[in-house]
């Protein structure tokens, strides 16, 4: 065993396509791999230099350029690079430049030669010059994952264990202290070449020679009326059902159901590394959104919190591949986003103590109204109880919504440009404060004073007191549908964006005759789209966030005539989908995400149907003009 | 026993026989050898090497697939059975070998390369001593620290000595902080392979920050 080549082997089992590899073949890669180092600022290769290695970014981050000097791709930890020339003719194709202090693992040919032989999907990974959408889509079948995803990637958590003279007392003791359904129960070896032994973390040599779960200690203590002194050596079978860690969560699977048990200890080589529960991976089965949710609550700092930003990226990836559905994946983008603001609370409530006075944490924007997408900036606000007082509570809220804010942005939430952030004092404010500012922009509006806070006309709780948050909502949906100069300003607003007339060949066509090459499907669809929902939905007095839901609200009255509320959710759903579709293409393709689409990329039913929700949202844009004017400034 | 006697001067007499590069060589053709050792204390006399590992590089490459990993038996019976090993059980110590049989190994492994260690008095000091023992004649050998490469710049400098008198903390040299200046990802430590490979990327760090491949040995060896 080379424990000497863990901190290696266990670096690169972290990622693709590495982390697919059986134990032996990560042993024997650890085993040849040349380290060198590259300080920021300074050439790896050069165009058309020779290439004998695949290149594994350990730290530091590089970029690749394209031989006109443009950037092709920014690499970072667990990055690989050199793979396609390897492949081709062993010529460097992209130049490579270290920007920052950079560690490189060099895998040498030989070694890359034999993974692409010993591991299909290994090769497969290499091998695929992307783009390739189509065949993505096609492979994402449900089971393939359960073949490949290995099993260490689910059991996550170090095992607890005793020895086998403990007692059961003890034993339920370590379970209650790790919320731990099992122990794994260890031994001293039989002989001293004991083929299951292992080296403990004390030095010992143990043996693993059962497991205890919560099961046995209902039905084999508690039910026979056996002492809590019974030792735990007396309860367990010998020789545990177990798996090791790279076999396939597939295997796993039809292990427990054929012999039917729920917890299956995990092993490398012989040393425990965790226990695998059946709901481990029905959870990662069913919904890979909420094995992530529950993830997220099990980090134990930002640094967990914020390496956890690619496996929300793979989860968003999967859930489009599966679900042709934007609702459907905003919601669980929300709840992801929702789950990591929780989470920064509670580490942050823990570091700083329980909060001085009650208060609400508040989302705005897309999370409050459910529909996240993989881009988004955070645009969050703090409610706090009236009895704040700013000179001795002031400094705590504002250290808590740094930690969330700078959190935030650890794990992929931008800060908001327009600062709607809880670090900004205007949005830390106790209720009444809120009150004051949602009666001004309600009473007394102009489109100008509202152009930045339309924003917080989506709002909901996140984490605390909720009471503040739904007060605020109240006063809202009782307050707005009686202003019609509120209303006017508001749909005045609605209509700075507009959408374009459609596409054309390879350019996007501008009502104007102007031509461009990429649009913004947020700016010019979604946004302008639940900015015109909004205004309908203050107009009725909805207390829905939710835009679809505020749709459901609005034809529940006769606001607006005939089918033209199905057709605004028609348009809605179409455009955020293909927006949705297209952040994928861009992960894929190994690009930052973002909103904007190029035509060409659009097939010809895609710029068919956009067209046809361009012109539903330009027809619902005049309507809304119409249904509320500005009225004469004279009273 | 008059043919082991005569293997041992062998492999020294091997080992000088190679030599080391000149003092005016460019670091960056210089071949190395980062080497580190767990011991069993502080004092060559007392106490003795426990494991040894080495890895062989240069600062373009540190090639991992030619380490070498010893662990050895001290000549005394651990009579502390506190002192605790990472990675390594007092059984695998008992069953270990001699340092004796390894040391033709070792040797080897170090001929015509320049050892490459953080902090030179333990793994000199210790070697030397062993060797002594072992084969009636001690071995002298020029180093790299770089530990004192990192203290030349955070202790002796005029920087560090203004930092002093301000009565700021002085920075620390040892291994993983010394990495951490560099960018250099940090390593669970006490292991003597890893940390040989720790500072084999530490010297390729500090080579590329404050020196060049150009530099001649002379300037960083002590």
């Amino acid at each position: 065993m080379q424990v000497e080549l863990l901190e290696i082997r266990q670096h690169m089992a972290q990622f693709p396509p590495f982390e697919q590899l059986s134990d032996d073949l990560l042993d024997e890669l650890a085993g040849q791999v040349e380290v060198g180092y590259f300080q920021a600022e300074t050439d790896i290769y050069r165009h058309g230099d020779a290439v004998e290695y695949l290149h594994y970014i350990r730290s530091g981050a590089i970029d690749l350029y394209r031989r006109n000097g443009d950037l092709y791709n920014r690499l970072s930890e667990g990055d690989i690079f050199g793979q396609f020339d390897l492949l081709r003719d062993r010529r460097v194709r992209f130049p490579a430049r270290a920007i920052e202090d950079t560690l490189i693992y060099f895998i040498p040919l030989a070694a890359f030669q034999h993974l692409c032989e010993a591991d299909d999907n290994f090769a497969d990974f290499v091998e695929v010059e992307r783009p390739r959408l189509e065949s993505t889509v096609d492979q994402q079948r449900k089971g393939h994952e359960m073949l490949v995803t290995r099993v260490r990637k689910l059991a996550s958590r170090a095992p607890v264990m005793v020895e086998s003279d403990a007692t059961v007392q003890e034993a339920a003791q370590r379970m209650g202290e790790h919320s731990a359904s099992s122990v794994l129960v260890l031994a001293a070896p039989q002989t001293p070449d004991d083929s299951h032994a292992f080296t403990h973390e004390d030095g010992q040599l143990r043996r693993m020679v059962g497991i205890l779960t919560d099961h046995d200690l209902r039905n084999r203590v508690l039910a026979e009326g056996r002492p809590a002194s019974t030792t735990v050596g007396e309860l367990i079978d010998e020789r545990p059902i177990t798996i090791q860690s790279d076999e396939s969560v597939y295997e796993a699977m039809l292990r427990m159901l054929r012999n039917n048990i729920h917890h299956l200890p995990v092993l490398y080589r012989r040393r425990p590394v965790g226990v695998l529960h059946l709901s481990d991976i029905v959870r990662y089965e069913t919904n890979s959104s909420l094995y992530l949710v529950d993830n997220i609550f099990r980090q134990p700092n930002v640094e967990g919190l914020a390496a956890m930003k690619s496996d929300v990226r793979a989860a968003f990836v999967r859930m489009v591949n599966e679900d042709d559905n934007s609702q459907m994946v905003s919601s669980s983008l929300s709840s992801i986003g929702r789950a990591f603001t929780r989470r920064l609370l509670e580490l942050a409530e823990e570091e700083l103590g329980s909060p001085p006075v009650p208060y609400c944490f508040m989302a705005l924007g897309s999370m409050a109204r459910n529909e996240q997408s993989i881009v988004t900036d955070q645009d969050n606000a703090l409610v706090l109880d009236d009895s704040f007082d700013p000179e001795q509570h002031d400094a705590y809220f504002l250290t808590l919504a740094q930690r969330v804010s700078d959190g935030l942005a650890a794990c992929g939430y931008s800060y908001c440009k327009g600062d709607v952030m809880a670090t900004n004092s205007r949005w830390r404010q106790p209720l009444h404060v809120w009150q004051q500012y949602f009666r001004d922009w309600i009473d007394d509006p102009s489109p100008e004073r509202l152009l930045h806070s339309s924003i917080f006309f989506d709002l909901d709780s996140v984490y605390g007191d909720e009471a503040f948050v739904e007060s605020l909502q109240d006063l809202v949906a009782g307050r707005a549908s009686q202003r019609p100069r509120f209303l006017a300003a508001m749909a005045r607003n609605a209509l700075n964006r507009t959408p374009p007339l459609g596409f054309f060949r390879t350019f996007v066509m501008e009502k104007d005759g102007e031509q461009n090459n990429t649009i913004n499907l947020k700016r010019r669809g979604t946004a302008p789209l639940i900015d015109l929902i909004r205004v309908h939905a203050l107009a009725c007095g909805s207390r829905a966030q939710n835009s679809f839901d505020r749709l459901e609200d609005i034809n529940k009255t006769r606001l607006l005539a005939g089918h033209s509320g199905e057709r605004i959710r028609y348009a809605l759903e179409f455009i955020a989908m293909v927006r949705i579709r297209h952040q994928v293409i861009d992960i894929q393709e190994e690009r930052e995400p973002d909103n904007n689409i190029e035509p060409e990329n659009v097939s010809d039913n895609e710029r068919h149907n956009l067209k046809d929700a361009f012109q539903v949202l330009s027809n619902a844009q005049k309507f809304l003009k119409f249904r509320y004017p500005m009225p004469s400034q004279k009273r | 026993m008059a043919r082991r006697e005569q293997a041992r001067d062998t492999a020294l007499e091997r080992y000088f026989d190679v030599g080391v590069p000149t003092p005016e060589t460019p670091i960056g053709d210089v071949p190395m050898l980062a080497m580190d050792m767990e011991t069993t204390g502080l004092d060559e006399q007392r106490h003795a090497i426990v494991s040894i590992g080495v890895v062989p590089f240069d600062l373009k490459r540190i090639r991992l697939a030619e380490r070498r990993y010893w662990v050895v038996r001290p000549p005394r019976p651990l009579n502390e059975r506190s002192i605790t090993f990472h990675h390594i059980t007092h059984s695998e110590i008992e069953q270990a070998p001699d340092l004796d049989d390894v040391l033709d190994e070792l040797l080897a492994a170090m001929a015509g390369r320049i050892v490459v260690v953080h902090y030179r008095h333990i793994e000199r000091t210790f070697l030397n001593a062993a060797v002594k023992a072992r084969r009636g004649e001690g071995i002298h050998f020029p180093v790299i620290d770089t530990m004192s490469l990192e203290a030349r710049l955070h202790r002796q400098s005029w920087w560090a000595r203004l930092r002093r008198w301000l009565g700021r903390p002085p920075a620390s040299i040892r291994l993983p902080d010394s990495r951490t200046r560099y960018g250099l990802p940090p390593y669970q430590a006490h292991h003597a392979l890893i940390d040989a490979l720790a500072t084999a990327e530490l010297l390729q760090a500090q080579i590329a920050h404050r020196y060049s491949p150009e530099t001649p040995l002379r300037e960083v060896w002590s």
